[in-house]
């Protein structure tokens, strides 16, 4: 329970002042489909994610990782409970683009170059077109795209859509990433390197991240803690501090670590465990 | 090079048919001894083509360009009612009546009547019948394709807090484009026909249509038929011009992740 609540090291001497990136407490989410069985998706979740903390969900597909995730992404309400995010509601920290976005589908529009996507969210807010070219310039850079500023996204490979998105999601320079199996749909080589990536992303812009994946492996390589969750009703059934060293000490060579490989495990019997783990499980029945 | 020879047989395959076709037409014609009146050979119909092209060609832009003023006149009407309807709840359920009523009347049927409207020595009925005819494809596919927003860019949209009109502007509307060019190039020959057919009705001489009627009556039957053969040539500007541009706009538009 407590493991929950922890920031990481670097956090937790400004976790006082500086309202945590998110903050999810006591939240149950029921849909009611029509003339249907109401589904559970989720239920008493409580999760806090620090300032500059990289968390990973991780559980069985329709155990509600999505669902979580859009919740604090203001893109559905939960039925019970609260969830806020820099102190602010979901949805003010939504009007206030807190945080920036990206799904499984890059979700690229078809007709716009590579620039015009990551521009997008800045022309929708009114940012000029010099700070715009600027700014999509440098994410490009940083996205290692620089030389398909101008292709559109049907002359680009899959990993090279999901950088693209990527790069959209930080245009707006957000304290705060979402991402909902971001990788998913990659090839394992295109899948590593894209984490590799991420890692050093996040590490030049400091920004937290909340990451569903339903790869062990993935988790445990990018992230500060793993989340945990199990299915019918959805629930975070444990949380994993990983610690694995800072951005720079994780290089591919960390994937033959032994550390590594001592966090997958424990991660895979917090998956398969029967018996439910932590006091959360206990306190219901 | 293999794009190439795949062109020179999609386009070779096609007039190589024709020719053949046109081969068994006159063969036919000659063999049989069919008289002109009831229908004349393409030499018999080429050589009026050839001896009246200044006619054909002054004939063909006058309907052509009645067609031309009613595409553009309905497509733009019709992509706008589209979007106030994808828009605008009320407009929506007020024009899905109205459009199903439109859609069932033969609009030429209207010909008479807007002669009288418009006074018969103005080309305006034609143009009106045309662009009528357009609107109605036009603006079922762009309401059609103004409802296709994927799920990851409506929650994008959402996200970035985009208005109405914004989300119209970024992603809507450029997503119903390949729709809306189903609907021009189904109008595209809609228009040429209507405008067409509507001079039958009346109006002032000098269209493909009026001059039709008049070859027929004055029993010029391959004279009739190489007016024919104008209309037909006018139909299929229309219609690979409109192909044109829409392979032009949309070429990005794969499926896309
Ligand atoms: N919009 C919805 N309406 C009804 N049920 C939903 C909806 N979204 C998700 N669910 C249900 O909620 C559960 C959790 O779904 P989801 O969050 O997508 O799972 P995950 O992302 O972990 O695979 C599933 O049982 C799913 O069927
Ligand atoms: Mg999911």
């Amino acid at each position: 329970m407590s493991d929950a609540f922890v920031s990481p090291a670097p956090a937790a001497t400004t976790a006082s002042v500086t309202p945590a990136a998110v903050e999810v407490v006591g939240v149950d989410k029921i849909f009611t489909a029509k003339k249907k069985a109401t589904v559970t998706a989720l239920e008493k979740v409580d999760l806090t994610v620090a300032p500059g903390e990289f968390v990973s969900l991780i559980g069985p597909s329709g155990c509600g990782k999505s669902t979580l995730l859009r919740l604090i992404a203001d893109l559905d309400s939960p039925s019970l409970g609260s969830i806020s995010v820099f102190g602010k509601t979901a949805r003010q920290a939504r009007l206030d683009q807190e945080y920036g976005i990206a799904f499984q589908q890059a979700g690229l529009l078809p007709w716009r170059t590579v620039t015009g996507n990551i521009e997008l969210p800045l022309e929708l807010h009114g940012v000029g077109s010099a700070a715009r070219k600027a700014r999509s310039a440098e994410l490009l850079a940083l996205v290692g795209l620089s030389d398909f500023a101008q292709s559109y996204p049907d002359q680009l490979s899959g990993g090279m859509q999901q950088r693209v998105a990527i790069a959209r999601a930080l245009a707006e320079s957000p304290r705060l990433l979402l991402m909902d199996e971001p990788f998913g749909a990659l090839d394992e080589m295109t899948r590593e390197r894209m984490q590799t990536e991420l890692v050093r992303i996040t590490a030049e812009t400091g920004a937290a991240v909340v990451f569903v994946t339903h790869s062990i492996p993935e988790a445990v390589y990018l992230s500060n803690r793993v989340v945990v969750m199990s299915p019918r009703p959805g629930r975070i059934r444990d949380v994993l501090t990983v610690s694995l060293g800072s951005a720079a000490e994780r290089t591919e060579q960390l994937r033959e670590n032994e550390a590594f490989f001592e966090n997958v495990s424990r991660v895979r019997e917090l998956l398969h465990g029967e018996a439910p783990v932590g006091i959360r499980g206990v306190e219901t029945r | 090079m293999r794009s190439s020879a795949g062109t020179a047989r999609t386009i070779l395959a096609p007039v190589l048919l024709g020719i053949a076709l046109l081969a068994v037409w006159q063969l036919v014609i000659v063999a049989f001894d069919v008289k002109p009146f009831i229908v004349p050979g393409p030499v018999a119909i080429g050589g009026e083509f050839g001896k009246n092209i200044s006619t054909v060609l002054a004939g063909a832009a006058v309907t052509g360009w009645n067609a031309l003023v009613g595409l553009v006149v309905g497509a733009v009407v019709g992509i706008l009612f589209a979007v106030l309807a994808a828009l605008v709840r009320v407009v929506d359920e007020l024009s899905a009546a109205v459009v199903s009523a439109v859609a069932v009347v033969p609009i030429v049927a209207l010909a008479p009547v807007l002669y009288s409207m418009f006074g018969a020595g103005a080309e305006t009925a034609r143009q009106l019948v045309a662009a009528i005819a357009v609107f109605i494809p036009v603006y079922i596919n762009t309401l059609r394709g103004l409802r296709q927003v994927r799920p990851v860019h409506r929650d994008l949209l959402h996200v970035y807090a985009a208005s109405a009109w914004q989300t119209s502007r970024t992603v809507t509307i450029p997503g119903a484009l390949p729709f809306i060019f189903t609907g021009l190039r189904i109008a595209s020959s809609l228009a040429v026909i209507s405008a067409l057919i509507a001079e039958y009705f009346g109006g002032p001489v000098g269209g493909l249509g009026k001059s039709i009627t008049t070859a027929a009556s004055g029993s010029n039957y391959s004279l009739a038929w190489a007016y024919v053969l104008g209309a037909i040539l006018v139909g299929l500007v229309f219609y690979s011009v409109t192909l044109g541009i829409e392979r032009i706009a949309t070429r990005h538009y794969k499926p896309a992740t």
